[in-house]
């Protein structure tokens, strides 16, 4: 790669910088670019590549997807909050055969890198989900947003619990092609976070997706009720980002060989080589994108700024490296 | 024509009775803009922490000029976010999306039209009255308010107007009450055709009931809180009927904000009905 990166420096001097080569992998998937769209954030990239080449970035994370069509939840389903919003949409969906007949269809068409996130209410509905999707073209990677009420289980979130976790992770593994990798995406509202992400290692999940929203809730003053039709909803934007990057530090502390796709509350590039820092593999850019709809390639072309100022050549040196001291720095180095 | 985001420069700030009209530089959006667009706004600079932009209706455009076009949109003040716009001045840079949505759809064939406006829901309609005129179309508004001070651009509306009734519902200006109120005999005086409105909701559900009652057709611009403006983020959702037959939820940034009168269900606004598409099925 010749490309030469250029910043601006004081007083508006132009700094040239050499290009970084930002090219990662989660598991099996090798991507030359390490930002992603956050699942529910991005639908499924067609509106987002009115405003960029979506086959520039990453990929797209596209929307959670269930078996049936869903309707979502009554509105309110929105309230901002301090650099922040909380959302309960319900899961607002096509279902999973017109998903792919439609969305999936388009984005292979495109030509963008595809990760599908896929959402359940049973540990079968996973599996069934993973099935629908073998030997289907175009599938990067499959996120299992394990943050679901387990109707069978009194609405128990399966990522809070690392049993279930895992058994939905293992129903999706077994019903799912072996080549495509199994990202679990994980919620920060556990006691012990390593835990979980232990069990859906355990349980073959290729990859962790960290954070998932935090639950919160708004009170309408004028009303005096909640502001949500769904009373509570996921808490999103920076104000969760120093929460996700101390999930994404613990986790890689623990782990270190498992693939983390690093996300909560970025904004800009510098927001995104925390992640890196912090031990992700990747990071996906999600609420910011609401603020700007073209984030996820200013992010992009802001971490790459940012990696090399700080004289990275490469975006797989920089993964982890606070974790690493300056008197030490092959430590990690060695990771399969 | 795919929307563009650009940076605006604010031209002019000028105060109407309680509003505000921003003028900004945004070179290329006249061109894209049609009757019922809208765009929408980023708050308070880039390390904000309100992160949600702020959605308007096109006021006005205007194609040329030293600034190479620009933007002209009313604000009202209803929180920080609307506050820090309307405190604005001349010079201040404004991130800038659109035009967003889905038009108006104007008819063929001249007709007679009817234009309600609630509040500063008149705001989109200055631009359609234009072009339906251009059309040889007859056109007669209808605005209301609360009083006279929430009002927008009467005097301004009357020239593109064959007729102008406005009512207050606390009789500050014109007929004491609301549009809906005289809307019955406007449709009769001026054999209207078509109803274009554009306000607050209840208003918007008043007005398709009536143009349901006496057959005429009708487009409502709906207000509806909006995260992203560009479809990703599903929370401007209403239940709206499609050509099917069928209720879906759907997106009024994308899918409007311009409806068929007849296809929103206007009375579940803010539930989803039994009978939507993927409807919880109990349990839930």
């Amino acid at each position: 790669m010749s490309r030469a990166l250029i910043t601006s420096g004081p007083a508006g001097s132009a700094v040239h910088l050499p290009a970084v080569d930002m090219s990662t992998s989660i598991g099996d998937f090798e991507t030359p670019m390490p930002v992603f769209t956050a699942s529910g954030c991005a639908a499924a990239g067609k509106e987002l590549d009115q405003f960029f080449d979506i086959t520039h970035i990453g990929g797209i994370v596209t929307k959670s997807v269930m078996m049936n069509a869903r309707s979502g939840r009554a509105t309110p389903r929105m309230a901002e909050t301090p650099s922040g919003m909380l959302n309960s949409i319900g899961l607002q969906g096509p279902g999973i055969d017109a998903f792919i007949d439609h969305d999936l269809a388009w984005l292979r068409q495109r030509g963008a890198r595809t990760v599908v996130s896929i959402a359940g209410g049973s540990v079968e509905e996973y599996g069934k989900l993973a099935a629908k999707l073998r030997n289907v073209d175009g599938i990067s990677a499959i996120e299992v947003n394990i943050s679901c009420p387990n109707v069978e289980d009194r609405g128990q979130v399966f990522a809070c619990d690392p049993n279930s976790a895992a058994q939905v992770i293992q129903a999706v593994k077994r019903n799912s092609d072996t080549k495509v990798p199994i990202i679990a995406k994980l919620s920060p509202d556990v006691t012990n976070i390593v835990t979980i992400a232990q069990a859906v290692e355990r349980a073959g999940a290729d990859a962790v997706a960290v954070i998932n929203t935090t639950l919160g809730m708004v009170i309408d003053l004028e009303t005096m009720r909640p502001a949500l039709a769904g009373i509570t909803g996921g808490l999103s934007g920076p104000a969760i980002r120093p929460m996700a990057v101390r999930c994404v530090w613990q986790i890689h502390q623990a782990l270190p060989n498992l693939p983390i796709l690093g996300m909560g509350g970025i904004r800009n590039g510098e927001d995104a080589l925390q992640f890196i820092l912090a031990g992700a593999s990747a990071v996906s850019v999600g609420t910011v994108t609401f603020h700007d709809p073209s984030a996820p390639m200013r992010v992009q072309d802001e971490l790459e700024v940012a990696l090399a100022l700080r004289g990275f050549t490469t975006l797989r040196e920089a993964i982890g490296y606070a974790h690493r001291g300056p008197d030490v720095p092959e430590i990690a180095e060695e990771q399969e | 024509m795919a929307p563009l985001q650009l940076t605006g420069q604010v031209l002019d700030v000028r105060r109407a009775g309680m509003y505000t009209v921003l003028s900004l530089t945004a070179p290329g959006l006249a061109e894209r803009t049609k009757p019922g667009h809208f765009l929408n706004i980023g708050i308070g600079g880039e390390e904000s922490g309100l992160l949600l932009r702020r959605a308007f209706a096109i006021y006005q455009v205007q194609s040329r000029g030293v600034y190479g076009g620009s933007v002209d949109i009313v604000v009202g003040v209803h929180g920080k976010g609307t506050q820090w716009l309307a405190d604005r001045r001349r010079h201040d840079n404004l991130s800038i999306v659109g035009p967003l949505g889905k038009p108006f759809t104007l008819p063929k064939d001249p007709a007679n039209c009817i234009l309600v406006g609630g509040g500063y829901g008149t705001a989109p309609l200055f631009m359609l009255a234009d072009q339906l005129r251009e059309r040889g179309c007859r056109v007669d508004v209808v605005a209301g308010a609360a009083t006279e001070e929430k009002l927008f651009g009467t005097l301004e509306i009357k020239r593109a107007a064959s007729t102008l009734t406005v009512t207050t519902e606390d009789g500050s200006m014109g007929v004491q009450g609301r549009v809906t109120d005289v809307l019955d005999d406007v449709i009769t005086k001026t054999k209207a055709d078509v109803i274009y409105a554009c306000g607050p909701m209840g208003m918007l559900a008043a007005v398709a009931n009536v143009a349901a009652a006496r057959g005429v057709y009708s487009q409502c611009s709906v207000e509806e809180s909006m995260a992203c403006g560009i479809g990703v983020c599903m929370t401007c959702v209403l239940p709206v009927i499609g050509d099917d037959g069928v209720t879906r939820m759907v997106r009024s940034c994308v899918e409007g904000p311009v409806f068929r009168g007849d296809q929103v269900r206007w009375s579940d606004v803010g539930t989803v009905p039994v009978d939507t598409l993927g409807a919880p099925t109990g349990g839930h």
